[in-house]
């Protein structure tokens, strides 16, 4: 009998589609690459929260690593990050929020109420920072190393899981 | 509808107005004099994708990202930068997510090549079927068998008129 290995090639083709869909399936849809790993912080030139006087920029950033997070005072899951900030900042951390899109009272009411972990909060009422950033909601993370570039970019909330199991081996990286 | 009194019609017209009028704020700012750039604003909101949305437009999404993109768009329209600078300008920021029409580039040579790869590979092997078959002859009837043929044509054709002219 002559040997018809082709007849198996829908079967392969069915195997390797059935592979592709199956793996396509198990991905997150809203997992996105950040646009800005390895770039430079985006400049920028902001007040900060406690201090309308004050303008800082993105020269902040250099000398140590440092997590951004983008918080503002409308968010709900900020609040349940919070306690994951604070307890990072335990750990000696170093971190600079970005009020965004928030108005001045209610971000140092938001601070007030549940804990400042941050060494300075950098104000964005217009989300013009975070723009720059690609930051399409709160909370979103980032980690700048001591060049100013970022290294890593957490969407969404921290979760308690997230301190030890992503954040700090990922900090730990860029060190 | 005649049973709705006509005051409960007007307060419920006059709710879908306050509505409407709701919805409508968010993207009337951006408006344009000249066509043009209307067009290019129109095309390029409807070809940006909104990446908080899993797919929308971001001419279409009621997001707040959106909205801010759909400003950064009207401004950089406005102080001249050309279509493929504001595409590049939301890339660098978004990620080739943003993308509704991926480029072409090396990257995605795949995507772009895949289909028509598929198509020439599936004509190859029609062709390929049809030239390995071009050898097999068939062989021709002997006197008997092409009798019996006949007789079988021949009833059949029989049959069939007259069930045609039974109609």
């Amino acid at each position: 009998m002559k040997k018809r290995y082709w007849l198996f090639v829908p079967l392969l083709i069915f195997v390797v589609l059935a592979v592709l869909l199956w793996q396509g399936l198990g991905r997150d849809p809203s997992h996105r690459e950040s646009a800005l790993l390895e770039k430079p912080f985006p400049a920028f030139s902001l007040t900060t929260l406690e201090d309308g006087e004050r303008t800082v920029d993105a020269s902040w950033l250099k000398g140590q690593v440092t997590l951004v997070n983008v918080w503002g005072e409308w968010c709900p899951t900020c609040k349940r990050e919070m306690p994951q900030l604070l307890a990072l900042k335990d750990r000696g951390v170093h971190l600079i929020g970005v009020d965004y899109k928030d108005t001045r009272d209610r971000g140092r009411a938001f601070l007030n109420e549940f804990g400042n972990p941050f060494a300075l909060n950098v104000f964005d009422p217009e989300g013009s920072l975070g723009f720059d950033l690609g930051v399409y909601g709160a909370p979103e993370s980032f980690i700048v190393d001591a060049q100013g570039n970022i290294r890593y970019h957490h969407t969404g909330y921290i979760t308690p899981e997230d301190v030890d199991g992503v954040i700090l081996p990922e900090l730990q990286r860029w060190q | 509808m005649a049973v709705i009194p006509k005051a409960l019609m007007a307060l419920l017209a006059a709710a879908m107005l306050v509505l409407l009028a709701g919805t409508a704020g968010a993207d009337d700012l951006h408006h344009f004099d000249d066509p043009a750039l209307q067009a290019r604003y129109d095309d390029l909101t409807a070809s940006l994708r909104c990446p908080k949305c899993q797919n929308q437009a971001i001419g279409d999404s009621g997001s707040p990202i959106a909205g801010d993109m759909r400003a950064y768009v009207a401004r950089a329209l406005r102080r001249g930068d050309s279509d493929e600078a504001i595409r590049q300008a939301m890339v660098d920021r978004f990620g080739d997510y943003v993308l509704y029409r991926p480029r072409f580039e090396w990257r995605t040579l795949a995507l772009w090549a895949g289909p028509g790869v598929v198509v020439l590979l599936g004509m190859a092997g029609i062709g390929a079927l049809i030239r390995s078959r071009r050898g097999e002859r068939v062989e021709a009837l002997d006197d008997e068998e092409r009798q019996r043929l006949d007789t079988l044509l021949s009833r059949h054709q029989a049959s069939d008129d007259q069930t045609r002219s039974h109609q």
